[in-house]
């Protein structure tokens, strides 16, 4: 079979014998292949602690851009009382960014579980087969004859090689998802830092590269929509000025209070 | 005949099953090599889907290898034309 199926075996295959063909006394190979085994085990506990630790990693993160959401809403608001429509305006610009990124690390958390969960699965499947060698091996030693127990050696060593070269594939695999997720994990962990005035009357009114930056990334209808509704709220609360006419006109009607924080 | 599909579990399947495995693998192959999205995901899942239902568990405790290895169920398209560029799934 040429197929996908039949690459998969062929590689799989050739890892197994690689494995097989350590040893040509049939109890040093028994040994030899068991230790190799639990050694695995212990590869895909690490395997699993990594994994956790980077699902705690981004849980972290999701923590913080939530906050920043709230402080954000909270500085468009102050800068808008001020009369500050631009910096408002980018405040909000921000708050729209990290809203999205949030919904990308909610995405990314559960993927990371469902990687968790798979990697949990195959140790338990690799443990069952290993206890399972474990017996045959004593088995083999005490039963059969040198030449007997190549053959039964080698049945064996195959069910379980290939159940550890399977596991190998699945912590591959979740190694690499996690790496993409830790690369993101640190862009945003940047942009977040850059992206929360911690005096809001430290920032001109030129824009610098990092608002440029945001204001690509940021959806502009939705950023109208929140100034709008904001400006339409602040004025009714306060009952002081009238919220100006928006830009694009129409955006802000309802006048609906923003709930802020609501990631 | 034994078949594993990678990250799950081993089925043993009836060897006169081995043409419509054939059949359905082929299918996942054209559907790759044709750089089609919505056939890949058809039809490895009617593959996964057809070892699934036709093979029974070859239990955990069991020591055998497989005829045959399919992918993870969690393949993408991108990873299915890089296994046929020779840089197979499993790294060396």
């Amino acid at each position: 079979m040429a197929g996908l199926t039949g690459r998969m075996s062929t590689v799989v295959k050739a890892k197994v014998s690689k494995l097989l063909d350590r040893a040509e006394d049939p109890a040093e190979t028994l040994d030899y292949s068991y230790q190799k085994q639990v050694e695995q085990l212990q590869n895909v506990k690490k395997g699993i602690a990594d994994v956790v630790t980077a699902k705690k990693r981004l849980q972290m993160q999701e923590k913080s851009l939530q906050q920043s959401v709230v402080k954000l809403d909270t500085q468009a608001r102050q800068a808008l009382s001020a009369g500050n429509e631009e910096l408002a305006r980018t405040a909000l610009e921000r708050k729209n960014v990290a809203q999205t990124e949030l919904q990308g690390l909610d995405t990314q958390v559960t993927e990371l579980e469902a990687q968790q969960q798979k990697l949990t699965d195959s140790e338990q499947k690799l443990r069952a087969k290993i206890e399972a060698f474990r017996t045959k091996k004593e088995v083999i030693k005490a039963q059969y004859s040198a030449a007997e127990a190549q053959v039964r050696i080698s049945e064996a060593a195959t069910g379980v090689g290939e159940q550890m070269a399977d596991v190998g594939l699945a912590m591959q695999r979740a190694v690499d998802k996690t790496e993409n997720m830790k690369a993101r994990a640190d862009a945003v962990s940047e942009l977040e830092a850059a992206g929360t005035f911690d005096d809001i009357t430290a920032l001109g009114g030129g824009e610098d590269d990092i608002d440029r930056q945001l204001k690509q990334l940021s959806s502009q209808p939705a950023v109208d929509d929140d100034l709008e509704k904001m400006k339409a709220e602040l004025g009714k609360g306060a009952g002081g000025e009238a919220p100006q006419i928006a830009r694009g006109g129409g955006a802000g009607e309802g006048a609906q209070p923003s709930e802020s924080g609501q990631a | 005949m034994i078949v594993r599909i990678s990250g799950e579990d081993q089925y043993r399947i009836a060897d006169e099953q081995k043409d419509r495995l054939n059949e359905l693998d082929n299918a996942v192959v054209a559907a790759v090599e044709a750089d089609d999205e919505a056939g890949f995901q058809s039809s490895f899942a009617a593959l996964l889907d057809f070892v699934r239902s036709n093979g029974e568990r070859v239990g955990d405790d069991e020591l055998s290898g497989s005829d045959l290895i399919l992918p993870p169920p969690d393949l993408s398209l991108a990873e299915a034309e890089h296994e046929f560029n020779g840089e197979g799934l499993i790294p060396d």
